[in-house]
C-alpha cells in the first residue's frame, strides 16, 4: 500500500533529522561568517515559498481562463504576460506556456533531467515530482503513471507529455468540470488541484469539493 | 553527460507514490537548504546551468540515494569548493578558517522580493533567423557529450516535428561551462513533438506523444546523415 510506504519514508527521514538540522545550521553560519549570506534574506525566501506562493496562484489563473474567454485567449497566446497580470511571475516561471486539456487531449508535465517546475503558479514541487519513479516513467508510460494517481483516461484520449528540458515552464489548464455552469471564478478555483495543473489529476467534480459549501455557491 | 540524473525511460524504480496533504517542507533543514541554494545562486559565483551540472556530476549512487534537497546541498558544496569560496575542510567542519571572497553580489533581505519576481529570463536577441519552422520534420543529433546537455538520452537520434518556436534562448549546454567574462551562446529554442513510437518502439503506449524543448544545436534536418543512428 502506498500509505504504508509513505509512513516508512517519514520514519526514515526522522532518524536523520537531528544530524541534518545541525549540519545545515553550521553551513549557514559558515557562509554567513564568510559574508556571503544575509540571514534575513534567507528568512524572506523561506517565507515566500513556505507560505505565500503555491497552487492557489495557478488555480486563480485556471478559474479566470474558465470564466473569461478573452483571458483564455491571452493565456493561449502569451501565458507569461497573462499570468503576470495576476501578479505571478519570476523565478522558474520566466517563460510560461499554458496547455489546455480538451475532450480529446490530455497534457502531462515532467522534468526527466532535474526538477523544473513552474514555481510562481504552483510553488515548490512535491517530492514525487522530483523522484526517480515519476521522472523515469512519465515519458515512457504516462497512462500507467496516471493510474498510480487513480486517473484513467478514455482510450481515445491523446496524451501529450511535456519534458521541461529548457527554461520554458508549463501550466496545464484542466478541463472545466461539468455541472459548474454559473459558478464564479472564486468558486471554480476551489476545484482546481495542484495535480490537475501538472496533469497527474483532473479538476474535482463539484460534488467532491469540500470547500464549496457557502450559501448561494451553486446557482 | 550520461549520468544518473538522465532518468527518462529507465525502469525498475517502482510506482509513483503521491503523499496525501504533503507539506511544502518535510524538515526544517530543507527550508534552509532551499534558501541557501537560492541566495548563493544570486551571488553570481555560478549560473543555474552550472548548478544543474554540479548536481548531475555527483556520483551516481549519491544522486540516486539522496533526497532532492540532499542533492542540492551536495552540489552547493562542490560549487563553493570549486570556486574557492570555501575549503573542503571548512565545509566538513563548519568552522571558518579563512576570510570570504569578495563576491559580485550579496542578496540582501530588501532585494529578495524583486529578485524572485524578476527571475532570470533566458530569451535573448538573435543575429540569425530560426533555421526550422513549425511543422518541419527534424532529427535530433546522436551525441554523448561528457559535458552538460539538455538533450536526454532517450531522445537522441530520433525523428520529431517542430511544434513551437520559443525564440532565441541562452544555450544551456554551453552556459553550464561558461567562464566569468565569456559571452553567452544563444541558439533558437523549439518545442519538438515526438510520436511515442519514435522513442519507445513497440513499448510505446497508444495515442501518446512527448514534447521536448530543444535548441537548434540539438537538431538537424530529418534527412541529414549526421543524425542517423
Amino acid at each position: 500500500m502506498p500509505h504504508d510506504h509513505n509512513h516508512h519514508d517519514h520514519d526514515h527521514d526522522r532518524s536523520h533529522l537531528g544530524a541534518e538540522e545541525l549540519r545545515v545550521r553550521a553551513l549557514q553560519s559558515l557562509l554567513t561568517q564568510k559574508g556571503y549570506l544575509d540571514p534575513v534574506a534567507l528568512d524572506r525566501i523561506i517565507e515566500t515559498y513556505g507560505t505565500e506562493v503555491g497552487p492557489h496562484n495557478g488555480a486563480q489563473v485556471v478559474a479566470k481562463a474558465w470564466t473569461e474567454p478573452e483571458y483564455a485567449r491571452w493565456l493561449a497566446e502569451d501565458a507569461t504576460a497573462a499570468i503576470a497580470s495576476l501578479g505571478h511571475q519570476g523565478r522558474q516561471g520566466e517563460h510560461m506556456v499554458a496547455l489546455f486539456n480538451t475532450e480529446t487531449e490530455h497534457h502531462l508535465v515532467v522534468c526527466t533531467l532535474c526538477s523544473c517546475y513552474p514555481w510562481p503558479v504552483l510553488g515548490l514541487p512535491p517530492v514525487w515530482y522530483k523522484s526517480a519513479p515519476y521522472r523515469s516513467r512519465a515519458v515512457m508510460e504516462p497512462r500507467a503513471v496516471l493510474a498510480d494517481f487513480g486517473v484513467t483516461l478514455p482510450e481515445s484520449m491523446h496524451v501529450r507529455v511535456w519534458d521541461s528540458t529548457a527554461e520554458v515552464r508549463y501550466l496545464v489548464i484542466p478541463h472545466r468540470p461539468a455541472g459548474t455552469e454559473g459558478w464564479t471564478a472564486q468558486q471554480l478555483a476551489t476545484l482546481v488541484t495542484r495535480d490537475s495543473m501538472i496533469g497527474t489529476g483532473l479538476a474535482m467534480p463539484p460534488q467532491a469539493s469540500e470547500h464549496v459549501e457557502v450559501a448561494g455557491a451553486q446557482p | 553527460m550520461n549520468s544518473a540524473h538522465d532518468l527518462g525511460g529507465m525502469q525498475g524504480f517502482g510506482p509513483v507514490r503521491p503523499e496525501a496533504h504533503e507539506p511544502v517542507f518535510h524538515a526544517e533543514w530543507e527550508r534552509h537548504a532551499l534558501a541557501m541554494t537560492l541566495a548563493m545562486g544570486a551571488t553570481g559565483l555560478w549560473n543555474l546551468d552550472a548548478s544543474r551540472h554540479a548536481r548531475e556530476s555527483l556520483p551516481a549512487a549519491t544522486y540516486l540515494g539522496s533526497s532532492y534537497y540532499g542533492i542540492w546541498l551536495a552540489a552547493l558544496e562542490s560549487l563553493l569548493v570549486a570556486r574557492g569560496a570555501v575549503t573542503a575542510e571548512e565545509w566538513a567542519s563548519g568552522e571558518l578558517q579563512q576570510p570570504g571572497l569578495k563576491l559580485p553580489r550579496i542578496l540582501q533581505a530588501d532585494q529578495v522580493d524583486a529578485a524572485l519576481a524578476a527571475g532570470s529570463p533566458t530569451e535573448r536577441p538573435s543575429a540569425t533567423p530560426a533555421r526550422f519552422a513549425v511543422g518541419q520534420a527534424v532529427r535530433t543529433r546522436l551525441m554523448h557529450p561528457a559535458t552538460h546537455t539538455r538533450l536526454p538520452r532517450y531522445a537522441r537520434g530520433r525523428e520529431g516535428v517542430i511544434a513551437r518556436v520559443h525564440g532565441p534562448h541562452v544555450l544551456a549546454d554551453a552556459n553550464a561551462h561558461r567562464q566569468t567574462g565569456e559571452p553567452e551562446v544563444v541558439s533558437w529554442l523549439y518545442s519538438v513533438c515526438f510520436d511515442a513510437s519514435a522513442l519507445w518502439g513497440e513499448s510505446a503506449e497508444p495515442r501518446a506523444s512527448v514534447h521536448l524543448d530543444l535548441w537548434e544545436t540539438h537538431l538537424l534536418p530529418v534527412d541529414d546523415p549526421q543524425g542517423q543512428p
